[in-house]
């Protein structure tokens, strides 16, 4: 076959082929790349000749696995020369060279469609062909309706309506939302009235793309899906270049009947019986032949006809011929048939009770699982999988482990999470459960994920029978040579808690069981190393009268590990050790683990989470779906409690006492049953809420100026509520959303503190793009440590920020924190709570320092003096709750006037260092709303911020509307006159 | 749906590819390099089905040249098989007797019989009197 005149590219590819060797290639390569891409620089002497050999070149060396990053312009551009040659090398080697996502497509656009409008039907070939493969959103927006009317014109020539409904297949399928196909039910039971097959055969694959969308507006095509099936089975009137192998057109057979298994029955009548009959005569009809093709395609429409026959719940009796034929089929020696045989007979499970039938061939699919072809070995396993119950669940379950031993390495996680699976629905009792799950993790402990053993373990601390058992099965496992870490663990953990019941029973002595445990030590890792820790801590705390001796050598290690680089390990043993000095308290935190509520088994979940994805959502699947939307399921939503440790991030030890932070962060006992003694404990402990709680309608947002109000995300309570408890205390939420909490800690001391941002990922996906800025006022110097970008799921980071106070100001720090929920931005600025009184010491101040002080600050600027109007209703006492809150002392007796208070406080910044500030309050009984205030220190606008400061707290209303209250009239008592003769 | 389709030898010199997926390049090159790995040891014995990622790869050996289809995991095999040995059949009535010769100084030819075999991802036309009278017409047209 000659090539039309393109010597050079032909020489070229002689040349590459009489290569010798990989890298004499590469040069080859690379040296044609170079003097393409000069070509390609100097357009001008460039004719469209060449260029289109030059293209054709390039796509080429991409098919050789080169990496080609240059020249998609000039394909692009040749999809605008006049001729055809030139022309369809840009639609073609563009298509190949490029996908959907390529900006260079857009530049095509306008000539696509003028190609696909215009009248030169080779060029709407073209153009049609390459929108069908690579047509992305612009082209479904763009071009849509224009491929519409050409499928359906009648002037266009059937190559052209075959191409116009394969290319709007495509832009449907990518973009339903683009492609209006209301009103298209009608065309639809037009075009299956096509004669031409070609036709056909196009328009019914984008038939089966609208029909998976919404079968309810294509029911008046169903009849004639059942004409086109008939038409075909009966051989009438198909022309013989449409019959394969004396088949007529076997895929639009299998596409026709892929059709239908979107409609969810057959009703009427007369459509049902016919149809019946054309799968009857199918099933019936089909024989193996010598030929393979013809072999092949006869029972491609069989199987198809299969599925179908599934999917319409037909008669008993029909019904049982499937079966029987399928359990033919898995006993053939061809491959393809077996494969076919298994995969349609775990569908049938899907669909129809046939459990029973199913079962006769048991043995027949067990003799699959040893197939050498991987491909068949896996069907066997889903089969076996999905055939599995009560009854047969031992035998299964045991072939399962048996092959474990010999299955190659790809399947094993399969096979084991199966296995695990398998045993824990069908269990007949729970004894064996546990010894399926011990074998599994002896036999294949690399495939054994956590999620395995920690069910176990599970299973076992809920049920009291099981434990005494589980605990000797440990203990036997781990007498065996070399066992898997996976063993280690779960027999540690499980003679940790359950080794007591066994003490009577040789070799299972406290110290026993210690030494044997204490001998895989130097093998595992690090977490294993936490594990062994609690059970020694577990049982020093079961060795009861104590043993000294291994009290001793316990203590010993406990010691060994306070040095230990793993944090975790490190925490533990001094806890442990801390702990085991505690006598009979020990007893009560080393209790035993409560049980685990009941929820869904993770394992199950995660087999069923694995679902590939297809063009259209598979029939059996819709169906399934249907079905399990309509039967109510409850079940536990909540995470698995992580089963052995809690992750606590590190406490301050100044501020929480040793005892409760022993009990917090103890590896053993569990956070949700003990009460949280510390504030901190909503903030520390892993967050509980799975479900985003309703959000409350009466955010007061208009109160929280600094908030972004446009975001979708609506934040859970008042921000500036949060913010003002902040400023009174140095723990607590400062942000929360149905997504992410926000928590402070902070510790200030002199003018430096540390605050630490808690962001908790609510959710059980990851935060994506988080970011967090700290916008400083002048007098704050605020370091803000690394922010990762991505919070896991369920997690919280802690992010330290360092501040420095350089001086008095009441402007406030603004935390810029956002995040990606989905595709949506969220937002928010949050005012952090280092404000003027984290820089306070409340010092008291006696008699005998206070006057002078008090004297020798005379007046403004250092003393000021005001009268506050509008103060909330608050008794003295809750005033100076206040004041201390705000870490202003209150010095009860300075004052003789009951009605009267007088604080003070040292405040520190490094301009003014520390220094006094005297407040004064006088109070009027008779009106609450109003006082006097003088305020005085050393330094004037740390005199005026302190007073602007306390004024603010002593009428701020962040809970109330801002509206200022009118300051009722004073006629009889004006309170300055009243107060001023006072001192 | 075809998500796509590979001509290699044993080698695993790709001779045809066409994607119906959005794949980046270096993606492609990934994708030809494993399904290359995965079927070319395989016993002639075996099935022509295997399991690649979340699909299903359909293929069958001509002499030295593996023709592969991916495919959905839900999708007929045995149609997508015969459908491999109808573009074999075209190809060869195309260039009489075909050889892998002929494709690979003739690429450009077989990416325009697929284009008239196979669009979007679905069998377009399976007549192959069709495909090779439109053939016909478009090499008059060069």
């Amino acid at each position: 076959m000659a090539l039309s005149g393109m010597r050079g590219l032909s020489v070229f590819i002689s040349e590459i082929r009489n290569c010798q060797n990989k890298e004499q290639e590469r040069l080859r390569v690379d040296k044609e790349l170079g003097n393409i891409r000069t070509r390609f620089k100097n357009e001008k002497g460039l004719t469209p000749y060449d260029k289109k050999k030059y293209v054709w070149k390039m796509l080429y060396i991409f098919m050789l696995g080169y990496d080609v990053d240059f020249g998609h312009m000039e394909a692009v551009s040749l999809i605008s020369a006049p001729k055809y040659p030139e022309k369809q090398v840009g639609y073609l080697v563009t298509s190949c060279l490029l996908n959907e996502n390529h900006d260079f497509l857009r530049l095509a656009i306008n000539t696509v469609r003028n190609d696909i409008i215009g009248r030169n039907e080779t060029f709407q070939c073209l153009a049609l062909t390459m929108v069908g493969n690579i047509g992305g959103r612009e082209f479904a927006e763009s071009l849509a309706p224009d491929v519409q009317k050409l499928l359906v014109s009648s002037s266009c020539r059937p190559l052209v309506r075959k191409k116009a409904a394969l290319c709007l297949l495509r832009l449907f399928r990518k973009n339903p939302d683009v492609v209006n196909v209301d009103g298209w039910s009608d065309r639809m039971t037009q075009l299956l009235d096509e004669k031409n097959l070609g036709v056909l055969t196009s328009s019914m694959s984008l038939f089966v793309a609208l029909v998976s969308n919404n079968h309810e507006a294509y029911w008046s095509c169903l009849p004639k899906c059942v004409k086109v099936l008939e038409r075909l089975a009966r051989n009438q009137d198909i022309p013989q270049e449409y019959t394969y192998y004396g088949i007529p057109s076997p895929w639009l057979q299998v596409k026709t009947m892929r059709a239908l298994q979107y409609f969810p029955t057959v009703e009427d009548p007369n459509t049902r019986r016919a149809l019946f009959e054309v799968l009857q005569r199918i099933l019936m009809g089909t024989d193996v032949v010598k030929n393979v093709n013809k072999n092949n395609a006869s029972h491609a429409v069989l199987f198809e006809a299969l599925a179908l026959v599934m999917h319409l719940d037909a008669e008993k009796e029909m019904m049982s011929q499937c079966v029987a034929l399928l359990g033919k089929f898995i006993a053939v020696r061809e491959p393809n048939i077996r494969y076919l045989g298994l995969e349609n007979m775990t569908r049938m499970l899907m669909v129809t009770d046939v459990q029973d039938i199913i079962k006769r061939h048991q043995a027949q699919i067990i003799t699959s699982l040893k197939d050498p072809d991987i491909s068949i070995r896996r069907r066997a396993l889903d089969l076996l999988y999905g055939m599995c119950d009560v009854s047969n669940a031992k035998d299964i379950v045991e072939e399962l482990l048996q092959y474990l031993g010999t299955a190659d390495f790809t399947m094993r996680e399969e096979l084991a999470l199966k296995a695990a699976i398998l045993a824990e629905k069908f269990a007949p009792d729970l004894s064996w459960y546990v010894d399926v799950i011990l074998q599994l993790i002896d036999k294949a402990g690399d495939f054994v994920s956590d999620d395995i053993w920690f069910r176990v373990v599970q299973f076992v601390t809920n049920n009291e029978d099981l434990q005494p058992y589980a605990a000797l099965k440990a203990r036997e496992y781990l007498d065996k040579p070399a066992i898997h870490e996976t063993m280690v663990k779960v027999s540690a953990y499980l003679l940790g808690e359950y080794s007591h019941l066994l003490a009577r029973r040789p070799g299972c002595s406290p110290k026993d069981i210690f030494v044997i445990i204490h001998e895989k030590l130097p093998t595992v890792s690090t977490p294993t190393i936490s594990i062994l820790l609690s059970t020694y801590a577990k049982i020093l705390m079961h060795s009861q009268p104590p043993d000294p001796e291994l009290q001793n050598q316990i203590w010993a290690i406990f010691s060994k590990y306070e040095t230990c680089i793993d944090t975790e390990i490190q925490q533990r043993a001094v806890e442990y050790f801390a702990l085991s000095r505690k006598g009979a308290a020990l007893m009560d935190i080393l209790a035993e683990m409560p049980k685990f509520p009941e929820r869904e088994s993770s394992l199950i979940k995660k087999a069923e989470d694995t679902e590939a994805d297809t063009a259209e959502l598979s029939a059996i699947k819709s169906r399934t779906q249907q079905q399990a939307s309509n039967a109510l399921v409850v079940t536990d939503q909540r995470e698995p409690p992580q089963l052995c440790m809690v992750k606590i991030p590190s406490v301050d030890h100044n501020s929480v006492s040793v005892d409760q932070e022993l009990t917090q962060a103890n590896g053993i006992s569990h956070e949700v049953d003990h009460p949280q003694p510390d504030i901190l404990g909503d903030l520390l402990s892993p967050l509980a809420i799975e479900a985003p709680p309703p959000v409350s309608e009466d955010d007061a947002l208009a109160l929280a100026p600094v908030v972004e109000q446009d975001n979708l995300v609506k934040p859970i309570g008042d921000i500036a509520e949060r913010f003002h408890a902040l400023c009174l205390k140095d723990s607590g939420v400062l942000y929360e959303d149905p997504y992410v909490q926000i928590g402070i800690k902070a510790d200030w001391r002199g003018h430096q503190g540390r605050l630490v941002i808690f962001l908790g990922n609510k959710t059980t996906s990851s935060l994506t793009s988080v970011q967090a800025v700290v916008l400083p006022p002048s007098h704050l110097k605020l370091e803000l440590s690394s922010v990762p970008e991505v919070i896991p799921p369920r997690a919280q980071v802690q992010c330290p920020v360092e501040v420095v106070n350089l001086g008095p100001s009441r402007d406030v720090a603004v935390l810029d924190f956002s995040y990606m929920f989905g595709t949506s931005l969220v937002e928010s600025k949050l005012r952090l709570p280092a404000v003027i009184n984290k820089f306070f010491q409340p010092i008291p101040v006696s008699t005998e320092e206070f006057f002078p002080q008090w004297r020798s600050l005379a007046g403004p600027p250092l003393k000021l003096q005001e009268v506050v109007r509008g103060v909330r209703a608050m008794s003295l006492g809750e005033m100076s709750h206040l004041f201390s809150s705000l870490r202003l002392i209150v010095c009860p007796g300075l004052d003789p006037n009951p009605s009267n208070l007088v604080a003070t406080t040292t405040f520190y910044s490094e301009s003014t260092r520390a220094m006094l500030c005297l407040v004064r309050i006088e109070t009027d009984p008779a009106d609450r709303t109003q006082l006097r205030m003088t305020v005085a220190s050393q330094d004037p606008t740390l005199t005026f911020e302190l007073k602007e400061y306390i004024k603010e707290h002593l009428i701020s209303i962040p809970t109330a509307p801002s509206m200022p209250q009118q300051p009722q009239p004073i006629a009889s008592s004006d309170p300055g006159a009243l107060l001023a003769g006072l001192l | 749906m075809i998500r796509f389709i590979l001509l290699q030898n044993r080698q695993g010199k790709t001779r045809l590819a066409k994607y119906y997926i959005p794949l980046e390049e270096s993606e492609k090159h990934k994708v030809e390099y494993e399904v290359h790995r995965l079927v070319v040891n395989r016993d002639p014995k075996f099935t022509n089905f295997v399991e690649f990622r979340t699909h299903k790869v359909i293929y069958r050996r001509y002499a030295g040249l593996f023709f592969s289809l991916c495919v959905d995991i839900t999708d007929n095999e045995l149609a997508y098989l015969e459908g491999i040995h109808l573009f074999v059949e075209i190809l060869d009535h195309f260039f009489s007797n075909v050889c892998e010769l002929d494709l690979v100084f003739n690429f450009h030819k077989v990416y325009l019989i697929l284009d008239e075999f196979i669009l979007a991802g679905e069998f377009q036309e399976t007549s192959k009197k069709a495909i090779i009278e439109r053939m016909g017409e478009l090499e008059k047209q060069e």
